[in-house]
C-alpha cells in the first residue's frame, strides 16, 4: 500500500521569510505531462514593494561584512545544495521535463557555479580595483564597491535552478543584495533554492526571490527609486527596451538581455559595483 | 591695569601652569594637514604684486628687515658697517627707508649702540633698534644660569630685543614644562633696571621640530610663556624660515589674538634672499593676520643677504631698467 | 594705502589670435556650418568674442561620416604605437600653447586666470600624456589580448572645464583607437577652435577629431545619431537622463558624469586650517560650478560656530573681479542663465528659512557675478540641501555622530562626490567605506588626475573617466 504523500506549499521569498502573496494570487505549475504539481505564488507589486525594502535594510550589514565572511556563505550554499540535490534532480525532471542526467547536470553546474563566484567574493576587489599613481603627494585607491539593491529576471527558457544561480550569485558575490522573478513556469526550484538560502548561512533580506510573470513585476522593478540596478538576463522576450526606458529615470543601472544561461563572469560581478575612488593626502611631516 | 602676558595663558592653562596642564592645552590644538598647509602657502606664493603694491611691498620690506651679522668672525668694523647700511641702505637714494633692526651677537650690542647713535630707537618711529641673541645662540647647549647671565648682558649692553632660541632637546623628549619655564626666565631676564623690558622673540628653531605639529605646539607654548615674537630659525639650520612654516606661525599668533586680545608678533628668519621671496610673505602676512601686522613690531625678516636684493628691486622701479649688484654696497 | 588691494595684474589677451567667425572642425578642415550661428561672450565684460556655427543635423552627419572613415580607413589600422606618438604631439602643443589656451579659456568662460593657468591647462595636457601612453599598452588594460576599440564616439561637454572636459573625453577615446565627434557647450566653444588648430599642428589624420559646436539641438543629433556606436555626456541630470533613454536598447555604450550635491563632512578633530581652506577650494573653486563641489557642508556640531567664523574670515580675504587678473579669485558666472539660477535657488533658500551670508564684495558693473554665499541653519529637507546649484553657495548643516554623518551625506540622489576632514585615520577610511559617492577626498578636496577614476554613483551617472577604467570605456568588454 503506497504512502500518500504531503505536497509542500510553495510561497514567495522575503527578507527571510516564506509568505504567500499579499494579493492572495497563486497559479498553477504543471508537469511536462500536463499534471498538477503545485501551485505557486503569483507576487503581486507589493510583493515587489517589501522584496526591496528587505534587500534594502539587508545591505548594510551584508556589504560591510568581510569579504572572505561572504566568500563562506557563498561556498555554505554550496555546501547546502549539494545536499539536496536528489530533491532538486527529481523537481526538475518533473517540471521542466529533463532526462535525470540533464537535471543532474543543471543541479551540479549550479552547485559549481556557486563554488565559482565564491571564491570572487575576495578577490575581485583586487583586479578590478587599482592604486593610482597621481602626481602629488596623495594615496589614491580605486576600488569596486556594490551597486545596492539588484533586481534580475531569471533566464526563462533555461534550466530554472542555474538560470537563477548564473544571475543571482555574481550580484551575491559583488556584496549587493537581490530581489529575484524566477522563470515563470518553473518556479519550484527556485522556492526550494530559498529554502537552500534560508538553511545556510545567508542573512535575511539578502536573496528574496517571488514568484510571478516577469511582463508584470518587471516596470514596477525599473519604475522603481530605490532599485539601483536591474538585470534583464531573462526578459528578452519583454519591452525591455522601455523597461530600459523607465529605468533611466533614476539612472538605474541595467544589463540587457542575453540568450539563454549567462556565462560565468568576472564582469558579470563588476557589473553590479561602482568604482570608489579615495584620496587621502600623504605626508611625513 | 595692565594685563600681563601670563594672565593670558592663565586664562587658557589656569592657575598652575604644570607641564601636565601646559600639554593638556597645547594637545587640544587642531591637528596640521601638511599637504594643505603647504598647498595653502604655494597658492599664496602665486599673487602677482606688480607696480604701485610692489614699491609699497618694497620699501616695507626694508622697514622690517632685522638687518643680521651673526658669524664667528664677525668685528666691531662689520658691525659698524652693517648699522651704516641699516640707517642708509641705498646712498643713492635717500628716500630709502631704514631698516628695522640689527641683529647680532650679545658681545657686538655695545657696537652697534656707538654707531647708530641718535638713529638707535624704536623702529615703528622710524630708528633702528638693536636685536641680541642670546641664550646660547644657536644651539642653546648651555647651563641655564648661563643662558641668563647672556640675555642680561645684552639688555644691559643696550638691546632692545633678545632672539633666544628654545631648548629643543627638551621639546622634543617632551619636557615642555622646562621649556616653557626656561622662556619664562629668559623674559624675565629682559627686564631692565627701570623696569622696562626688552622684547622677547623666541626661536622655535622649526628645521629641528620635524612636524608642523610640533611647530603649532611650540608656537603656542613660546606665546604662553610670554614671548612678544615667535621666530623660525636661527638661519645656521636648515631648512631655515619656509613660507609654509611662516603661515602656520602666523595661524598660531592670529589664533592666540583671536583667544587673548594679545599681539604676537612672527620673524621669519634664514634663506628670504629675494624681494620675490619676501613679497610672498608679505602677502601671507595680509591674508592671514591681516595688513595690521605689516609693521616692525610685529613683522620682522631676519635677513642679511635680502636687503640687497630688494634695493636692486627698488632701483628697477624708480629708473624703469635693471640694475646689478655694483650699483648696491655689499654691507 | 592697502596693500590687499593689490594693483591690477591682468593677463594679456595679445598673445590670441582668434577669428571673427568659426565653423565646425570636420575631417581635418575648418568648415562652414549649414545652418545659423550664435555669438561666444565674455562672461565678465558681456563683451563679443567671436561668432561660431550651430551644428545642424547635416553638419553632424558630415562629421560622423568622416569620423567613420578616419576610424575605417586610418585610425582603427594605425599602430597603438603610433596613435600614442600623436597623443604625445598633442599634449606637448597644449603645454607650448598652455598661455594662450588659459587666457582663452578665462575669456570664454569667466573663471579666474589662476585657475586655467595652474589646473585647467596643465591637466588637460596631463590627459593627453597619460593616456598617449595607453595607446600601444591596451593589452594590459584587462580585458585580454587586443580589446576592440568601439569605433565613432560621439562625445558632449559642459562649459564649466571646456578644455579640460575635452581632453577627458578625447585622449582616453583616441588611445583606445576610436575616432570622435565631439560638441562643446555654446557659452563655451573656443578653446575647442583652438584645439582644433593643435589637431593640425599636430598633423593628427583628418577625421579623427571632429568638433562640431552649437547647443542642445546639436548634441541631440548626436546621441541619436544611428552610425555613432558610443556616447560619453557631461552635464545635467536632465539632460543625461534624456540620454539614457534615447540610447535605450541600442547596446550603445554610455558614460554619463552628471549632478552632484557633494558632502564636506568635516570632524571636530579635523585639521582646522586646511579644513576651512578645502571647504573653500571644495565649493567657491571655479564659482561652485563644479559637478563634484562640496556643496553640502555637514559639521560636527561642537566646532560649527568656529568654523563658520573661520570661514566668514577666510572668505573676506578671496578676490572677487576681473577673471584676467591673476589675483582673482572668484570669476565671473558662466551666463546670464546660471546667474539667473543661482540667484532664484538663493531666493528660495532664504525664504525656506536658511540664513543666507555673503562676502562683502565689489560686484562689477557689467558682466555675470555672484558673491561666495553661505547659508547657515539648513534643514536637509531645504531646497538649498538637495539642489544642485551650480554655483558660489554653500548650505551648511551639522552633525552629532559620525553614523549621523554618513546617514546625511548619503540623503541623496547623487553619489558624486565626498570630503571627510579628520586627523583619525581609521574614522577617515570607516567613513570612505560608507559613503555613497564615487570620489572621495580626505583632508583634501577637488583634486583630479588623469591616473585617478572619476564618476558618480546613483543619479551622477555612471561609467568612469580617468584611470584605467576611463581607457576601459572607450573598449569592448572589460571588468572596470
Amino acid at each position: 500500500m503506497s504512502r500518500l504523500a504531503v505536497p509542500k506549499t510553495y510561497k514567495l521569498f522575503i527578507g527571510g521569510k516564506f509568505p504567500r502573496s499579499e494579493s492572495g494570487r497563486v497559479y498553477e505549475i504543471l508537469s511536462t505531462k500536463g499534471d498538477f504539481v503545485a501551485n505557486a505564488a503569483l507576487a503581486s507589486r507589493k510583493d515587489l514593494r517589501d522584496s526591496v525594502v528587505a534587500a534594502r535594510s539587508a545591505l548594510s550589514s551584508w556589504s560591510g561584512a568581510t569579504a572572505y565572511n561572504r566568500g563562506q556563505v557563498l561556498y555554505r550554499i554550496a555546501e547546502v545544495l549539494e545536499g539536496r540535490r536528489a530533491q532538486f534532480i527529481e523537481e526538475i525532471v518533473s517540471v521542466e521535463g529533463a532526462t535525470a542526467a540533464a537535471a543532474a547536470k543543471q543541479v551540479d553546474d549550479a552547485i559549481d557555479l556557486w563554488v565559482w563566484y565564491a571564491g570572487w567574493a575576495d578577490k575581485y576587489t583586487q583586479v578590478a580595483g587599482n592604486a593610482n599613481p597621481v602626481s602629488g603627494p596623495y594615496f589614491n585607491l580605486s576600488v569596486p564597491e556594490p551597486t545596492g539593491v539588484v533586481a534580475v529576471i531569471a533566464p526563462q527558457a533555461s534550466g530554472s535552478l542555474l538560470g537563477l544561480v548564473s544571475v543571482i550569485a555574481p550580484v551575491l558575490a559583488g556584496a549587493n543584495t537581490v530581489v529575484a522573478v524566477p522563470r515563470f513556469d518553473a518556479p519550484l526550484t527556485a522556492i526550494s533554492f530559498a529554502e537552500v538560502l534560508a538553511t545556510s548561512d545567508v542573512p535575511s533580506g539578502v536573496v528574496n526571490i517571488i514568484t510571478g510573470k516577469p511582463a508584470e513585476l518587471a516596470p514596477w522593478f525599473a519604475s522603481h527609486a530605490d532599485v539601483n540596478a536591474l538585470d534583464l538576463a531573462g526578459a528578452g522576450d519583454l519591452d525591455w527596451v522601455d523597461l530600459q526606458i523607465a529605468a533611466a529615470e533614476t539612472l538605474m543601472r541595467v544589463l540587457p538581455p542575453v540568450e539563454g544561461v549567462p556565462a560565468a563572469s568576472l564582469a558579470r560581478i563588476t557589473a553590479f559595483t561602482e568604482t570608489k575612488t579615495v584620496w587621502h593626502t600623504k605626508s611625513l611631516i | 591695569m595692565t594685563i600681563l602676558s601670563t594672565d593670558h595663558a592663565h586664562s587658557l592653562v589656569g592657575t598652575d601652569f604644570s607641564e601636565k596642564n601646559l600639554k593638556a592645552v597645547l594637545n587640544g590644538l587642531p591637528g596640521v594637514d601638511a599637504v594643505g598647509l603647504e598647498a595653502r602657502a604655494a597658492d599664496l606664493g602665486t599673487r602677482s604684486i606688480k607696480t604701485s603694491s610692489k614699491a609699497w611691498a618694497i620699501d616695507k620690506i626694508i622697514s622690517l628687515i632685522d638687518l643680521t651679522t651673526l658669524e664667528g668672525a664677525d668685528t666691531p668694523g662689520k658691525v659698524h658697517s652693517l648699522a651704516a647700511k641699516g640707517m642708509l641702505p641705498d646712498p643713492s637714494d635717500t628716500a630709502t627707508p631704514r631698516v628695522a633692526a640689527l641683529c647680532v651677537y650679545g658681545d657686538m650690542v655695545g657696537h652697534a649702540v656707538d654707531a647708530l647713535g641718535t638713529l638707535h630707537g624704536d623702529p615703528d618711529a622710524g630708528l633702528i633698534s638693536i636685536a641680541a641673541v642670546a641664550t646660547a645662540f644657536p644651539s642653546g647647549r648651555s647651563s641655564r644660569a648661563i643662558k641668563l647671565a647672556d640675555t642680561r648682558d645684552a639688555v644691559a649692553a643696550g638691546a632692545d630685543e633678545i632672539d633666544m632660541v628654545i631648548d629643543r632637546s627638551a621639546f622634543l623628549s617632551g619636557r615642555l614644562g622646562l621649556v616653557f619655564e626656561e622662556i619664562q626666565a629668559v623674559k624675565q631676564s629682559c627686564v631692565r633696571t627701570d623696569g622696562t623690558s626688552a622684547h622677547l622673540k623666541v626661536i622655535l628653531e622649526t628645521g629641528e621640530l620635524n612636524t608642523y605639529d610640533n611647530v603649532r605646539m611650540a608656537s603656542w607654548l613660546a606665546m604662553l610663556a610670554g614671548g612678544d615674537f615667535i621666530k623660525t630659525s636661527t638661519g645656521k639650520v636648515a631648512p631655515a624660515a619656509t613660507l609654509p612654516v611662516t603661515l602656520l606661525m602666523l595661524e598660531a599668533v592670529r589664533d592666540w589674538h583671536a583667544q587673548t586680545g594679545q599681539k604676537v608678533g612672527v620673524k621669519p628668519a634664514g634663506g628670504i634672499r629675494t624681494s620675490k621671496d619676501a613679497i610672498k610673505y608679505l602677502v601671507t602676512v595680509s591674508e592671514t593676520v591681516g595688513e595690521e601686522w605689516l609693521t616692525p613690531h610685529l613683522f620682522r625678516f631676519g635677513a642679511s643677504s635680502l636687503l640687497n636684493d630688494v634695493l636692486l628691486q627698488r632701483q628697477k622701479l624708480s629708473t624703469g631698467h635693471y640694475s646689478g649688484p655694483d650699483y648696491v654696497t655689499i654691507d | 594705502m592697502s596693500f590687499l588691494e593689490y594693483a591690477p595684474a591682468p593677463e594679456s589677451t595679445g598673445l590670441l589670435n582668434l577669428r571673427e567667425n568659426y565653423g565646425h572642425f570636420i575631417g581635418g578642415e575648418f568648415v562652414d556650418g549649414s545652418g545659423e550661428s550664435f555669438a561666444s561672450i565674455s562672461p565678465s565684460t558681456e563683451k563679443h568674442i567671436a561668432t561660431f556655427a550651430a551644428g545642424t543635423d547635416e553638419d553632424v552627419n558630415r562629421a560622423v561620416v568622416a569620423a567613420r572613415k578616419a576610424y575605417d580607413s586610418v585610425w582603427s589600422k594605425l599602430s597603438g604605437a603610433d596613435r600614442g606618438k600623436y597623443l604625445f604631439r598633442i599634449a606637448r602643443l597644449i603645454q607650448e600653447r598652455a598661455r594662450e589656451l588659459a587666457v582663452a579659456e578665462t575669456l570664454d568662460n569667466g573663471k579666474p586666470i589662476k585657475e586655467t593657468r595652474d589646473a585647467d591647462i596643465p591637466l588637460a595636457a596631463a590627459w593627453f600624456f597619460y593616456y598617449a601612453g595607453w595607446a600601444d599598452k591596451l593589452d594590459y588594460a584587462g580585458m585580454g589580448a587586443n580589446p576592440r576599440a568601439l569605433g565613432v564616439a560621439g562625445q558632449i561637454i559642459p562649459w564649466n572645464f571646456p578644455l579640460l572636459m575635452l581632453a577627458w573625453k578625447i585622449a582616453p577615446a583616441l588611445a583606445a583607437g576610436n575616432t570622435v565627434v565631439l560638441k562643446p557647450a555654446e557659452t563655451t566653444p573656443l578653446t575647442a577652435m583652438l584645439f582644433a588648430e593643435i589637431c593640425q599642428q599636430a598633423d593628427l589624420p583628418a577625421g579623427v577629431v571632429n568638433i562640431v559646436t552649437g547647443a542642445g539641438a546639436t548634441g541631440r543629433a548626436i546621441v541619436e545619431h544611428p552610425d555613432i556606436n558610443k556616447i560619453a555626456f557631461t552635464g545635467s541630470t536632465a539632460v543625461g537622463r534624456g540620454i539614457a533613454r534615447t540610447l535605450a536598447g541600442t547596446g550603445k555604450k554610455l558614460t554619463l558624469e552628471l549632478g552632484g550635491k557633494g558632502a564636506n563632512i568635516v570632524f571636530d578633530d579635523a585639521p582646522i586650517d586646511q579644513a576651512v581652506e578645502g571647504i573653500i577650494s571644495g565649493i567657491f573653486f571655479n564659482q561652485g560650478q563644479v559637478c563634484c563641489a562640496g556643496s553640502r557642508l555637514l559639521v560636527q556640531e561642537n566646532v560649527h560656530d568656529e568654523v563658520v567664523d573661520r570661514l566668514k574670515t577666510r572668505l573676506g580675504t578671496l578676490r572677487l573681479g576681473d577673471p584676467l587678473d591673476k589675483n582673482t579669485d572668484i570669476g565671473a558666472i558662466n551666463s546670464k542663465v546660471q546667474l539667473e539660477r543661482i540667484t532664484a535657488l538663493v531666493a528660495k533658500g532664504e525664504a525656506e528659512g536658511g540664513e543666507r551670508w555673503s562676502a562683502a564684495c565689489e560686484i562689477p558693473e557689467k558682466g555675470f557675478w555672484f558673491a561666495p554665499t553661505l547659508f547657515t541653519g539648513v534643514q536637509t529637507s531645504n531646497t538649498v540641501a538637495r539642489d544642485e546649484i551650480f554655483g558660489p553657495v554653500l548650505s551648511i548643516l551639522t552633525f552629532r555622530t559620525p553614523a549621523e554623518a554618513i546617514a546625511k551625506a548619503n540623503n541623496t540622489p547623487y553619489g558624486l562626490s565626498a570630503g571627510i576632514w579628520s586627523d583619525k585615520g581609521s574614522r577617515i577610511l570607516a567613513v570612505a567605506d560608507k559613503l555613497r559617492a564615487g570620489v572621495i577626498w580626505a583632508n583634501t578636496f577637488n583634486k583630479f588626475d588623469p591616473a585617478s577614476p572619476f564618476g558618480g554613483y546613483k543619479e551622477s551617472g555612471y561609467g568612469r573617466e580617468g584611470g584605467i577604467q576611463g581607457l576601459s570605456a572607450y573598449l569592448e568588454g572589460g571588468v572596470r
